[in-house]
């Protein structure tokens, strides 16, 4: 048996295809494999959620899939954020609203606040803080990661 | 004070055309799009990846290590073990910034020889071609233990007949050394006045025994680094750290080789709040790496950080605190005992200096006794033993006030240490605001907010942390369109690229955006201390309002040339040079930058700076609460945080540091400890157990700056990176207490806790 798995996917995108050990979360193929290091390992548990993802229309924590489990899905990184015509209102909100400091959690923020906003355009801060749950913070205290989703909502749906 | 509400105001006390704004920071785009490489991000040509053996007990001793099993295992390329250091390496203390460390402690930190003294000591380490076959490899490494008791908290430690880690350990106490093995590493007194005397003055006394649990800072990117042995001899380290320069010195010491053989490169840094200030893995990286000839990288597991890292220390605490009828604090009583850890040295000697920073007490006696315990070696964290100590303090004064019937902050000024009073240390303060601090919590629309409704309290509380100063280096290169590049050591944690290229661009007369800031290894500048101590806006920001001095003179010079006039006769004010004399003669910095090349030559400007002009800033909370009289949760319905910061340089990064330094100390209070078993081994080493303050356990933080510029500092910085987080659990417990009319002593204050409080209140 081969020791590595043929895998085809879509990233950001682009077609993408590589190969992974059977053991190898999609975390890891994504930074290891691929060299799409800005999404971040903070826990590997599932508890942290630095390694946001979507996965198909869904957010999910990337060392919770396998990279074999990337076979033909659809999948967005914090690479596939901005565009070439500039950042997203959410980084860019994230940047005006001074919503990162060590800036090791905000990948994360940003893939979840933007599948947030995609799916509900104008979320209370309640529904923003229940969204954001699975992501901790240690710096900031949350509140200017709040605020700059209510900031890039404002900015989305103007 | 403050007419209207906003959730975050500056008082402001210097207007600045710079300074006071907030631009965007410099690594902002690199940090929203992922581009930002952080430590584990580090790949190169010939990468190994290593894996770490921990001691799966707290306490025991190591018969044998075999390790041949994991030698044969194919893709292993080395193994190392405590064996694999110099014999006879250096002994002494190395300066970590805020702390020193005592350089046989932290080798046997780093990898146990004798002795495995907590769950998670790095017994053996392993490099392997992927980080899977080392991950298998540590697990066919033999060792022999002899489990020996842990002890686990400091009064089990410090009993007669506790089960001692460290059988060459003598306690210190008094300049005396100790004739038998303890675990009491140390024992000081701070002495002002009499205490009795004092205690006899009061007309109300309240003495209250603390207990709090060990919490870790909590950063979320574990601890990542990659060290390369060259065939040089040359040591290259690419770490997440807050002090590169202290990785080198450690990494000397602790491998017996000239700090000038390494070189350590920072990469960004996933957080740290002191936690990331001693080496842990790099050593054993470098050890991995000499053996097997390639890079070797090394990424710690959440579980490894929690096990083998940080924390914050339990402490146990008695308190004794007097007052007159008319409101003055005539006395107080602090025993202050600390865990260190496996190893000595616990914050509780800045403990001992900040219980009772804020009050100006004639007679006071504050004991403290460093205590080893079988759980990793604490670090510092934020503002470190001031938020234990203080939770003592604010809650013994909370009940003063109340005893006396004063209002809490009433109270509070009424007792307020303020500028020539004598610290416990001896010394005098000097200018500080701890006043202002009061005062714009008295004035704030919410203290005049009344509390409603059943089961809600409001507390208040203050802390102090006194703030470092150490050295700092800059250099400032001109670029031809009238931007400068500034290349500085300290590693930016919290926005600092932004309050340290802000101060450049004040004194230039540029604009933030015209700095390009950048952090560079050991190699390429001048020694800089840790980003630690709330010191890197004050001191690097220091170093680079001099460094900009420096060009400022070279451009006077240059412009004296170019219009063959006297120096002397040129200025150079409001982003121009000019002529004191001709009002023709004038040219702004942009101008003269394009003309530097063929006029002489670049422009490079430079300074290193030591200040001693160390401004301690405090904070003060006013928090209301509401608990849940059938589960105990205590949920947090509005708080609102009171620091000084001097000088707010970047008031959104000040706000920021405020608000993470509250919630931090929020989850401290109510919720986040090391659960043991009675083997000593952490139950609950990961997020989900250990469970950190989310965003949906949280209101707004609500911040207010108030600015007493230090006169220690040319744009008067005190530095607001700790004192956050050290009056929250006080100010917790006191509106806990008055939602529910029970003291709480021990931390945290989880549902638990709040229910066996209530039922005792109730007599159920």
């Amino acid at each position: 048996m081969p020791a590595k798995t043929y895998v085809q996917t879509r990233i950001n995108g682009e077609e993408v295809d590589f190969l992974c050990e059977p053991r190898q979360s999609l975390l890891e193929s994504l930074r290891d494999i691929l060299q799409l290091t800005g999404t971040k390992e903070g826990c590997n548990d599932g508890n942290c959620g630095a390694c946001t993802v979507v996965m198909d229309g869904r957010i999910v924590d990337s060392c919770l899939v396998l990279g074999v489990e990337a076979e033909g899905r659809d999948i967005t990184t914090i690479e596939g954020v901005a565009t070439p015509a500039g950042l997203h209102p959410i980084q860019q909100a994230f940047l005006e609203n001074a919503a990162l400091q060590c800036g090791i959690c905000t990948p994360g923020f940003i893939v979840a606040s933007k599948d947030l906003l995609e799916k509900e355009p104008n979320p209370s801060e309640h529904r923003i803080r229940e969204w954001l749950a699975g992501n901790l913070c240690r710096c900031t205290g949350y509140d200017k990661i709040v605020r700059a989703v209510m900031d890039a909502a404002g900015r989305m749906s103007a | 004070m403050t007419a209207t509400y906003e959730p975050n105001m500056v008082l402001e006390t210097g207007k600045y055309r710079v300074i006071g704004t907030r631009p965007v920071r410099h690594d902002g785009a690199d940090k929203v799009t992922g581009r930002a490489k952080y430590g584990a991000d580090f790949s190169t040509v010939g990468l190994l990846h290593g894996a770490a053996l921990r001691s799966p007990h707290a306490h025991a001793r190591i018969k044998s290590i075999d390790t041949s099993r994991a030698e044969a295992l194919p893709g292993v390329e080395a193994v190392v073990t405590a064996g694999d250091f110099a014999k006879d390496g250096p002994e002494g203390l190395v300066d970590l910034g805020e702390t020193t460390g005592n350089i046989a402690f932290m080798r046997g930190n780093v990898l146990a020889s004798d002795k495995a003294l907590y769950k998670g000591h790095v017994v053996a380490g392993v490099a392997a071609t992927s980080p899977h076959i080392a991950g298998e490899a540590v697990g066919l490494i033999d060792v022999e233990y002899e489990v020996l008791p842990p002890v686990l908290d400091a009064q089990e430690a410090m009993a007669d007949g506790a089960s001692i880690l460290h059988e060459g350990l003598r306690t210190e106490e008094f300049g005396e050394t100790g004739d038998k093995p303890s675990n009491v590493a140390s024992h000081f007194q701070h002495v002002l006045g009499e205490l009795e005397k004092g205690l006899a003055e009061a007309d109300v006394v309240v003495e209250k025994e603390f207990t709090t649990e060990t919490v870790h800072q909590g950063y979320i990117e574990p601890h990542p680094c990659t060290a390369l042995w060259n065939e040089d001899g040359r040591l290259h380290v690419w770490t997440s750290t807050q002090g590169a320069f202290t990785v080198r010195s450690s990494m000397a010491q602790i491998l017996d080789m000239p700090e000038s053989k390494i070189k350590v490169t920072p990469m960004e840094i996933g957080g740290g709040f002191g936690g990331k200030i001693n080496v842990y893995l790099e050593p054993v990286a470098a050890l991995l790496s000499r053996k097997s000839g390639h890079p070797v990288k090394m990424v710690m597991s959440r579980a490894d950080v929690f096990e083998g890292t940080g924390p914050t220390p339990g402490s146990y605490m008695k308190m004794k605190m007097g007052a007159t009828n008319d409101g003055k604090i005539t006395a107080a009583h602090a025993y202050l005992a600390f865990e260190a850890g496996a190893f000595p040295g616990s914050p509780v000697g800045a403990g001992a200096r900040c219980v009772f920073a804020a009050y100006d007490i004639p007679n006071l006696l504050i004991d403290g006794y460093d205590v080893v315990v079988n759980k990793p070696k604490t670090a510092a964290y934020r503002a470190p033993g001031s938020t234990n100590a203080s939770f003592a303090t604010e809650t013994v004064v909370d009940e003063l006030a109340d005893k006396l019937g004063v209002d809490p902050i009433e109270f509070r000024l009424n007792n307020a240490a303020k500028e020539g009073t004598r610290m416990a240390s001896g010394l005098l303060y000097p200018r500080i605001g701890l006043v202002e601090v009061l005062e714009a919590m008295r004035d704030h629309p919410h203290y005049e907010t009344p509390v409603e409704g059943p089961n809600r309290g409001r507390g208040v509380a203050v802390g102090f942390w006194f703030n470092a100063g150490m050295a700092s280096s800059c250099d400032i290169a001109v670029n031809p369109d009238g931007t400068i590049n500034l290349i500085e050591g300290s590693t930016d944690i919290g926005g600092t690229r932004a309050s340290i290229a802000m101060q450049a661009a004040e004194v230039l007369g540029i604009d933030a955006e015209d700095v390009h800031p950048t952090v560079v290894d050991t190699d390429s500048i001048g020694y800089t201390g840790v980003t630690g101590g709330s010191r890197t806006t004050f001191a690097t920001g220091w170093a680079a309002h001099e460094a900009a001095q420096d060009v400022k003179r070279q451009l006077v010079s240059r412009a004296a040339a170019i219009w063959d006039v006297d120096e002397d006769s040129i200025e150079f004010a409001e982003g121009e040079v000019r002529s004191k004399a001709d009002p023709e003669l004038s040219m702004s910095f942009k101008d003269l930058a394009s003309r530097l090349a063929d006029t002489g030559g670049p422009v490079v400007g430079s300074a290193s700076v030591d200040p001693k002009g160390v401004g301690g800033s405090f904070a003060g909370n006013i928090v209301d609460v509401e608990i849940d009289p059938e589960t105990g949760k205590v949920e947090v319905l509005r708080f609102t945080a009171f620091q000084d910061a001097g000088k707010a340089i970047h008031p959104s990064y000040v706000e920021g540091q405020i608000q993470g330094g509250s919630v931090q100390g929020i989850g401290w209070g109510l919720n986040e400890e090391y659960f043991y078993g009675d083997d000593g081994r952490m139950n609950n080493s990961t997020f989900l157990d250990y469970r950190m303050p989310t965003s949906l356990d949280l209101p707004m933080i609500d911040t207010v700056i108030v600015e007493v510029p230090n006169p220690g500092h040319p744009f008067g910085v005190r530095g607001v990176g700790e004192a956050s987080i050290v009056p929250p659990p006080a100010a917790l417990a006191n509106a806990i207490n008055q939602a529910v009319g029970a003291r709480l002593t021990h931390l945290p204050m989880n549902p638990v806790a709040v229910t066996e409080a209530i039922q005792e209140v109730n007599g159920s």
